[in-house]
């Protein structure tokens, strides 16, 4: 693996005054690093990420999301070792890429975080380091000329004006489809095809530069890691980089919880361990149409609720999921009310319950859709229990069926049956949690003993473009 | 069934008479149907001219050139009685012609170029890993009169009138002048929806191969309209001063709504109307002086319209407002009811499909025809040609298809016909000068790669 040698150097060399802080992910480092310390590094990183697209969900404005971004650095990618800290964010980096590149799902989610994280990280430099960084990404754009200035000083002064702004003096002149954002916003000024950036907006344009090295790159490794990594690695970092893919949405148990409280990053991950089916239809049903009837809207986000999710959070994952098809505007207008009324904030009722006039009635659904079997697949239920459960549901008991799902599931009895899906979730969570402590607790010992030798992968590894 | 057997032996009859030359002395029933629409495909569309436009010169011998660029765009046909087909590809003009003759579609769509051939996508789509995808589509603008059903009140709906259609003007000049100046686009085509609205094709490779995202960015720099139906005033507009784009559109849409809008649809001329308007001031004060003023109905040898919305400015304007949010109260009301309104999504997404022009619209039966934005205020919808007789002063183009004179043989020449004008300005200003950019692209991107292999191999 070849790099071209300044750029490397610049970046890994310890911190100095000029030297940017940020690493620009050009190609991967040739470090040694730690088994251990690839799979943690990689979650911390993921920590930072997953702050961010909350955030972004919550709707906080850029401002706030500079000291977001700032307290999720801070928190999980701090190093002991202030020599390491480089490092640990470029390793983390790299890792994440073989772990999001291989959907196409799963990379756009990593590049919009990963870009959102640089246009902040960039924002909060000093502007010596931000023009260093600058001339590290190198950009092919020239400032414009003193006469081509007073040519268009009128035009750029009212410019900053209609953003109530300060007007600069030193201005990029650059293709305006490399500054979407601000071309949306009407913030640049735009002249034949082209937009004068001003220094201020300069992350703007690294900002579209870094996004689209960071896209191609991704495909590339993807297809390394299909046609060679994948196989390579299939005993050591195979399984990895695919449990670290799965678990992206894991619930975060260093973190301090209410009791009886759930966020809205852990909900797909408990969806699937501790949703029952008929929640679950409509849950998937809703990531896959983002839209509900009445009725679904109305059983789920009671459901909702009773797991324990704010109504802050609801509002933002159902409008995160309805906005993309009805668009916000008219989300906010329909169906917050909805939402709200469920939490006893509209309306006349103070609290509202789950109807149970035809308790687990999407088993019907789907046995009429013929997908029943698949789906019960997909929790996990085969076989014997699975024809089990088809029995009953042929026999029209639900309740049953349901209460044989979550023992087929959960792998354990459940005497006193299932009647409500709120009451599945928490016997669901009562096995689990206390099953995790178990397996966590052999999981370190498990690493402690076998794999604790540093190991040299980085270089044969990881050969990103 | 009697009733289609008896308008069958009737077109039979319109055709023989062109055939025999005879000079029909009959009329032609008005009711669009699917044999004049025949008629219209066999003798009128101009396919060639289409083919060509779509090929964006890959249809010509050149090295450069991209055989299977026009077999991987999307057609999509809806026939009569709402059937789509959807995904439809052609790879040669004559192919496209055959299957439209055969199909006789009441509405053409078009739809992006696909990295593959639509009509196989399917057997692409288990190799998995999105192979087909929409890589290249116009940028294309969907402008519907009926958006503006809260600001007008002589039409609702897909009415229009010489009253409210001035509105699509402004949309017009303002997007027209925005795309041209401030983004460079070049090839622009300007068409008639056939009803209530019109269509805007940017054709330059530039605008052919943006993004989703950059398409969002245009569309939301031109995008001011804010709000739901339920909130009267659509328009905010902050910051000290314009944006310029914003500055020049504040100028047409001043201009327009000061000496058209206001007296062609008597904004002030009731209550209902006006208050509508007061309501958008957020000072109490001046609305209730404002109200005072007009109600007792004072005669005046002025229009009344023109009156009090000159005191409407007067108070909202005079040296006693400090406050910007109330001076610029007068441009937001202006903007909110004539300042264009898009269909967002149409623009933002490369798969959106558009109607092909020189379609025609079933409900009208009017043509769907290009025209020059330099001239769009002198564009009446109600003077289009139209395929059968609508109003008394319709041109009717099977009515001239049966007057041609005796020996003129099958074929037609577009330009002696009433969609002359249009198909000459689609041709000559259009086409032509498009045709002409795309050959140059096509030849200079094949150069640099010629040049470039030639590089490497000196290596």
């Amino acid at each position: 693996m070849e790099i071209i040698g300044s750029r490397r150097k610049s970046f890994l060399s310890p911190a100095s005054d000029a030297a940017p802080t940020i690493p620009i992910y050009r190609s991967a480092p040739e470090l040694e690093v730690r088994l251990e310390d690839f799979e943690l590094y990689a979650v911390h990183r993921l920590r930072v990420l997953k702050g961010i697209s909350d955030a972004l969900s919550r709707g906080k404005k850029p401002n706030e999301m500079e000291n977001v971004v700032k307290e999720l650095l801070k928190v999980h990618m701090s190093h002991p070792e202030a020599s390491q800290v480089m490092s640990k964010d470029i390793i983390s980096h790299f890792v994440l890429r073989l772990v999001y590149c291989r959907e196409e799902e799963l990379r756009k989610w990593f590049l919009s975080m990963e870009t959102t994280l640089f246009r902040y990280r960039f924002l909060l430099e000093t502007s010596e380091a931000q023009i260093a960084l600058m001339a590290e990404f190198d950009l092919p754009y020239k400032i414009i000329t003193n006469a081509e200035y007073e040519n268009l000083k009128d035009k750029l002064n009212k410019v900053a004006r209609s953003m109530n702004s300060s007007a600069d003096t030193i201005y990029y002149k650059a293709p305006f489809e490399k500054v979407p954002d601000l071309v949306a916003r009407r913030e640049v000024f735009i002249m034949k095809g082209y937009a004068y950036v001003a220094r201020s907006q300069v992350v703007s344009l690294l900002v579209t530069h870094y996004r689209s090295h960071l896209s191609k790159a991704l495909i590339l490794t993807n297809r390394k890691w299909t046609s060679m990594i994948r196989e390579q690695e299939k005993d050591r970092l195979t399984p990895i980089v695919e449990a670290l893919s799965t678990s992206y949405l894991g619930p975060d148990y260093s973190q301090p919880k209410d009791f009886g409280e759930i966020s809205l990053r852990d909900i797909d991950q408990i969806a699937r361990s501790s949703f029952p089916l008929c929640m679950r239809y409509l849950f998937e049903k809703i990531k896959e149409d983002h839209h509900l009837k009445h009725g679904g809207r109305m059983q789920l986000g009671l459901f909702l609720k009773g797991v324990g999710l704010k109504l802050d959070d609801a509002l933002a994952f159902w409008k995160s999921e309805f906005s993309k098809k009805v668009g916000a505007e008219r989300f906010d207008k329909e169906y917050a009310y909805g939402i709200r009324h469920n939490y006893g904030k509209e309306g006349k009722r103070t609290s509202a319950n789950i109807l149970l006039d035809n308790p687990c009635r999407n088993f019907e659904k789907l046995s009429r859709e013929e997908n029943l079997r698949a789906a019960l697949n997909n929790m996990g239920v085969a076989n014997r229990a699975l024809e089990d459960v088809m029995d009953k549901v042929r026999n029209k008991h639900y309740q049953l069926a349901c209460t044989l799902t979550f023992e087929a599931v959960h792998g354990a009895s459940c005497d006193q049956g299932i009647n409500h899906p709120n009451q599945y979730y928490s016997d669901s969570k009562t096995i689990l949690e206390s099953r995790v402590y178990y397996m966590k607790k052999n999981l370190r010992e498990i690493c402690r003993g076998a794999i604790r030798a540093p190991l040299p992968i980085m270089p044969k590894l990881l050969h990103f473009p | 069934m009697v009733r289609e057997e008896a308008e069958n032996t009737r077109e039979d009859m319109v055709i023989d008479g062109v055939e025999n030359g005879h000079k029909p002395n009959y009329e032609i029933p008005d009711e669009f149907n699917s044999n004049y629409l025949k008629t219209y495909y066999d003798k009128f569309f101009p396919f060639a001219e289409m083919f060509k436009w779509m090929s964006y010169g890959n249809d010509r011998k050149h090295p450069g050139c991209d055989a299977s660029y026009f077999g991987r765009r999307e057609f999509s046909f809806t026939l009569e009685n709402d059937i789509y087909m959807r995904f439809q590809s052609f790879n040669k003009a004559e192919e496209l012609e055959k299957a439209i003759k055969y199909q006789c579609p009441f509405k053409i769509d078009i739809g992006p170029v696909y990295s593959v051939d639509p009509k196989k996508r399917n057997s692409y789509a288990q190799s998995g890993d999105n192979v087909f995808r929409p890589v290249e589509r116009e940028l294309v603008f969907d402008i519907d009169i009926s958006d503006y059903d809260d600001v007008r009140f002589c039409c609702k709906g897909a009415d229009v009138c010489s009253a409210c259609w001035p509105l699509m003007t402004v949309a017009i000049k303002i997007i027209d002048t925005a795309l041209r100046e401030d983004f460079g686009f070049n090839h622009i085509l300007w068409v008639y929806s056939g009803r209530r609205g019109v269509h805007c094709w940017v054709c330059d490779g530039k605008a052919r191969w943006l993004d989703d995202g950059q398409r969002a960015a245009i569309v939301n720099y031109l995008h001011i309209h804010k709000g739901n139906e339920h909130s009267i005033k659509k328009v905010t507009l902050v910051g000290q001063t314009f944006h310029p784009f914003m500055g020049r559109s504040a100028e047409v849409v001043k201009e327009f709504f000061e000496e058209k809008f206001v007296l062609n649809q008597n904004l002030f001329s009731d209550e209902d109307r006006y208050e509508k308007i007061l309501e958008m001031i957020p000072d109490e004060s001046i609305t209730s002086e404002l109200r005072g003023k007009w109600q007792d109905k004072k005669r005046s040898r002025d229009d009344i319209n023109v009156v009090r919305w000159g005191q409407l400015k007067h108070l909202l304007q005079s040296g006693k407002q400090k406050m910007l949010g109330v001076r610029r109260c007068v441009e937001e009301i202006m903007f909110t009811f004539t300042y264009p309104r898009l269909d967002l999504e149409v623009s933002k997404h490369m798969n959106h499909l558009l109607k092909a022009p020189f379609c025609i619209h079933p409900k009208t039966g009017r043509v769907c025809v290009p025209f020059d934005p330099k001239h769009c205020e002198d564009f009446d919808p109600s003077s289009v040609p139209t395929l059968s007789r609508v109003s008394s002063h319709n041109l009717q183009l099977l009515e001239e298809l049966n007057m041609r004179p005796l020996g003129s043989g099958g074929e037609i020449n577009l330009e002696n016909t009433s969609l002359g004008e249009s198909y000459r300005y689609f041709k000559s200003s259009f086409l032509q000068p498009l045709l002409k950019s795309c050959k140059e692209d096509i030849e200079n991107a094949h150069a640099a790669k010629v040049q470039q292999s030639s590089n490497s191999l000196s290596w």
